[in-house]
């Protein structure tokens, strides 16, 4: 079983249409939505949900005014600013539990926090692990874990050969989480300064995590200068380029009428998209152990 | 008056609105940019700043002195992070998973732990034409950004405008980013993407009690979703910039878009005027 995340460093560069679409080419597969935070893989596959479950993790202290006589200490210490007027503000408070531990009268009590809910949905083109993190909290990182533990298991229970993740925009701890130990790392980046910028810090990443990586440039006609110097860039890295996606109105309208644009449109988008997941098989086979 | 520029989804162009807001006020405002998106930054490209000076960024991690532990296990016990261990007679720390609390070393009975800087990022300042610039850049391969933003964030004490460029998302960074501005610009695009992600950023914005307001770009594709949803929440459609080629060309050069345009500088000059309209506004009423 080959699993492998969709990255792009700089978000909006189109992973998660490019996802919706290797989902509709590839074989048997488990689709996973790695970007907790902001979760919309299922606007495009249509799923039923079968599963909803709670996602608990880390804690928040509670202050009990009962007992507490301001004294002022768990405020002086607590490093995240959380305490305000012998009030927890559940937003900064980062669970620590440094001020339960010395509050002299023992006032503070660290309780669980309800973070998000873990989704298993069926859709026509397999099953689909996805998220929500819940408003303005943390722990996305062992969010993206779950999803991707729960994907494991179904393909494993399965006998799938694919895992196919949307993985989170930047460089931070959701995309550590996404990419550690994947097979491969799809990078979907765009010919702007910017997504050129990033597309090197999220190499970077990927090489850090010793996880092979591919190239694919989206909307490359934007600024054909900019995607010759991504494709030479590649090259020196020993990167390939798998395909080269033109701007095109029908990956807008595929998205509004929720369908992969592979199901959409018979075009060059399309066509550009076969040939992407032609060079994911065949770099699967080549690069790629176990 | 501090300005946050986020979105929920990415790409919708943030840096955009930040630098060509940063840039059309300048010329009658003490102006800063603050790009708080450490794990991606990109507003340098746009306002290309002169780099005067910049700090590294330290998280305090435990250091442990074994001549003095007892290995009582205190420090490991009340770590939330799993980022000490005691094991027989070793103590291990996993200083990427601390988050700098201080509890272990203040609770270490023996006071065998100090603590010692761990660099995660940088933070660099700087201006560009007569903007005051600051960003912050998160090490590869490190997890945690918000040390990073906070650090950012202190760079933009002071009178005058702040205007800080937000990452994508609805997470920690994001919620760090934002906290303590007295708006938050939300820029999306009229997709069904943009707007299930819009409408999870504005649960966080309100979570945190700030005003919002949106900025609809690349209008003309998609669907009219956007639109009705922020008439039903009652959300303020502040600037509307279209689907076009010549936008997306100069974005992709790195160019800012005033720059490129320049005739897009009142707009921008207006957007702010409706931003502080509405904070004046908000304030009278708390005040009242």
């Amino acid at each position: 079983m080959k699993e492998i995340v969709v990255l792009s460093g700089k978000g909006g560069t189109g992973k998660t249409s490019i996802v919706g679409s290797l989902a509709a080419l590839a074989g048997r597969k488990v689709l996973a939505d790695c970007d907790v935070d902001a979760a919309v893989l299922h606007l495009l596959l249509s799923p039923s949900l079968k599963q909803d479950n709670e996602f608990w993790s880390g804690q928040v202290a509670h202050i009990d005014p009962d007992e507490c006589t301001q004294c002022g200490l768990c405020q002086e210490l607590c490093r995240f600013h959380a305490i305000r007027n012998f009030e927890v503000d559940h937003v900064s408070c980062e669970g620590c539990g440094f001020c339960f531990h010395i509050c002299p009268v023992e006032a503070i009590t660290m309780k669980e926090n309800l973070s998000g809910h873990l989704f298993v949905s069926e859709t026509r083109y397999g099953p689909l692990v996805h998220a929500r993190l819940g408003i303005a909290q943390e722990n996305s990182g062992k969010l993206v874990a779950q999803v991707r533990q729960q994907a494991k298991q179904i393909a494993e229970e399965q006998g799938l050969d694919y895992i196919i993740s949307d993985g989170p925009p930047g460089i931070g701890c959701p995309v550590i989480s996404s990419l550690s130990g994947a097979s491969l790392a799809l990078l979907v980046t765009e010919p702007t300064l910017s997504g050129m910028h990033d597309l090197e810090r999220v190499l970077g990443v990927c090489r850090h995590f010793s996880v092979p990586a591919l190239v694919c440039i989206n909307k490359y006609d934007i600024n054909e200068d900019n995607t010759q110097k991504i494709e030479s860039y590649s090259s020196a890295q020993g990167i390939a380029v798998a395909a080269k996606i033109p701007f095109d109105n029908v990956v807008t309208e595929a998205l509004v009428r929720g369908v992969p644009v592979v199901e959409y449109s018979d075009g060059r988008v399309s066509q550009e998209i076969e040939k992407l997941w032609n060079g994911v098989c065949e770099t699967l086979k080549d690069k790629v152990k176990g | 008056m501090i300005i946050a520029v986020a979105s929920g989804k990415g790409g919708t162009g943030k840096t955009l609105v930040a630098t060509s807001l940063a840039l059309s006020l300048k010329d009658n405002n003490k102006v800063m940019l603050l790009d708080c998106d450490v794990e991606e930054p990109n507003d340098h490209i746009l306002l290309k700043p002169v780099i005067t000076g910049s700090e590294p960024v330290n998280m305090q991690v435990p250091r442990v002195a074994e001549d003095k532990c007892t290995y009582c296990g205190k420090c490991a016990q009340v770590c939330a992070y799993h980022a000490i261990a005691v094991l027989g007679n070793h103590v291990l720390t996993f200083p990427q998973l601390c988050h700098g609390c201080g509890a272990c070393s203040y609770l270490c009975p023996e006071k065998a732990i100090t603590e010692e800087p761990r660099q995660t990022g940088v933070v660099e300042w700087g201006h560009s034409d007569g903007v005051r610039f600051a960003h912050g850049i998160l090490t590869v391969g490190e997890a945690m950004a918000p040390p990073v933003i906070r650090k950012v964030k202190e760079r933009g004490n002071g009178n005058g405008i702040v205007i800080r460029d937000v990452s994508p998302g609805t997470s920690c960074p994001v919620v760090e980013a934002i906290k303590g501005s007295d708006f938050c610009l939300l820029v999306t695009e009229p997709t069904p993407f943009g707007l299930n992600d819009l409408a999870l950023a504005v649960e966080t914005v309100r979570e945190l009690g700030i005003p919002c307001g949106v900025v609809l770009n690349r209008a003309g594709v998609g669907d009219a979703g956007v639109e009705e949803y922020c008439r039903k929440e009652k959300i303020p459609i502040l600037l509307t910039i279209p689907l076009d080629m010549e936008i997306a060309r100069l974005y992709s050069r790195g160019i800012a878009l005033v720059d490129g345009m320049p005739q897009w500088k009142s707009s921008f000059r207006q957007l702010f005027n409706n931003i502080k309209e509405i904070v004046d506004e908000r304030n009278r009423s708390i005040k009242r």
